[in-house]
């Protein structure tokens, strides 16, 4: 290694960024090479001279308000429990900032509960890059996935040719149980249609809500509870309902 | 319609509250560093969250801190070009600086005691590594104060990691140039 090569190179020493191989040329360079051993002492003071400073520029609230302001707010919302859903709403934002997104559950009962796991479970999927346990548009392979991971058989429908792209399936726990995850996209917004045993009320036709924000649409088939949660809107999300009970309808008399 | 649209947009600027804010005192930093002015940093800081939340559907998952600043320098040099002349002028007195820097590092590479260096006050850090052509200044800011990696700051600045580490080089050659120039000055 050259003192040329030395020099630059050893600034990726000091940032902690050569492999292994790389880091031990550099050193065994400086170890013979005193000009060398002087910069990276040189740089290395440097370094600790700016880490021990501070640096940052603290944002103004101001700015903070006006970036707030200029974005959209949170849903407004009526009656006498509008107080304690804006709490809820701001607790995910905070928590989600912290990157674990835990909810304080202030309507206990179980449907509640089943409605803001869905939704936190929809959120760590998007934040958390773990949209997907197993990854592919082929509902043969996402179908046998599930197969000794849950004692549910989900129905996987394969929407594509609908505009509803099938990307993967998951697994989670919604209300202490295991739900099979099938995740779905349609253009950027992600669909995910968690598909649970005994959770949730009957439902034979498609009931559709919106809980903090997020677009939820429930159904019951063959026993089993269907909730896709989205930010998609309604419209489609309902055009996501029909065109997958009619596509399971069809499997099943196929 | 339009109404579930708006409901949508509530849900993104939920998500996009949670992912992008925290990394407000960021964004700031380096807008402060690049446009050398606290209120045309404002400015650009929050027309790069507008841009940001326009364009959230396009951040495709990991950090999301180098998506943002790469944003922002876009905003950033969309000033630059706006302040035209005055620019022009402001980079060329920079390269002046810059070459006297060079001469300066030359002479105390070669002095032993050189490798210590005295301690300055932050403000006048901030004034060293604000004097540092454009190039250098924002790989240098990037790494040692926004703390992105060096493949982070190549997709910030869209060039290669050969490049942002040559950048590095020079800029911390500059700085630290510069920086005994200060002590020599000051003494």
């Amino acid at each position: 290694m050259t003192c040329d090569e030395a020099e630059v190179l050893l600034h990726a020493l000091i940032d902690d960024e050569l492999d292994a191989g790389h880091a031990r040329e550099v050193e065994a360079h400086v170890a013979g090479c005193a000009r060398c051993a002087a910069q990276l002492r040189a740089y290395r003071t440097l370094r600790q001279g700016l880490q021990g400073q501070g640096l940052s520029f603290a944002a103004p609230a101001s700015l903070r308000d006006r970036i707030e302001r200029s974005l959209p707010k949170p849903a407004a919302m009526t009656g006498r429990r509008s107080v304690l859903k804006g709490f809820v709403v701001g607790s995910i934002v905070s928590a989600a900032a912290a990157a674990s997104v835990s909810f304080v559950i202030l309507r206990q009962d179980r449907d509640s509960r089943i409605l803001n796991e869905a939704i936190s479970a929809h959120l760590r999927s998007l934040q958390a890059d773990h949209l997907t346990d197993v990854l592919s548009s082929d509902r043969h392979t996402v179908k046998p996935w599930f197969n000794g991971r849950i004692d549910l058989s989900p129905p996987v429908i394969d929407l594509t040719a609908q505009g509803f792209t099938l990307i993967g399936g998951r697994l989670d726990y919604i209300d202490g149980k295991p739900a099979a995850t099938i995740v779905y996209r349609r253009r950027v917004h992600v669909i995910n249609l968690f598909v649970m045993q005994g959770l949730g009320p009957i439902l034979p036709a498609p009931k559709f809500e919106m809980v903090q924000g997020f677009n939820i649409l429930r159904w019951t088939d063959h026993g089993l509870n269907l909730l896709a949660v989205s930010d998609l809107a309604r419209d489609e999300l309902e055009e996501f309902g029909v065109k997958f009970q009619a596509a399971t309808r069809a499997a099943s008399a196929s | 319609m339009v109404a579930f649209e708006g409901e949508g947009d509530r849900a993104k600027a939920q998500r996009f509250r949670a992912a992008v804010l925290p990394c407000l005192d960021d964004v700031y930093t380096l807008a402060r560093y690049l446009l050398r002015n606290p209120d045309d940093a404002e400015d650009a800081a929050q027309e790069c969250y507008l841009r940001a939340f326009r364009h959230f559907e396009t951040f495709r998952g990991g950090p999301i801190k180098p998506w943002l600043l790469a944003i922002l320098r876009n905003v950033c040099r969309a000033e630059f070009a706006r302040r035209g002349a005055l620019a022009a002028v402001q980079t060329e007195g920079m390269d002046e600086t810059a070459q006297a820097c060079d001469s300066l590092w030359g002479d105390s590479a070669q002095s032993p005691e050189a490798e210590t260096l005295r301690r300055l006050d932050s403000a006048s850090v901030q004034r060293l590594i604000a004097q540092l052509p454009d190039n250098f200044r924002e790989a240098l800011v990037l790494r040692e104060i926004n703390n992105l990696s060096y493949r982070e700051i190549g997709d910030v600045l869209g060039v290669p990691v050969g490049t942002v580490m040559s950048r590095l080089a020079r800029a911390r050659a500059l700085l630290r140039a510069a920086w005994l120039a200060e002590e020599g000055s000051a003494s």
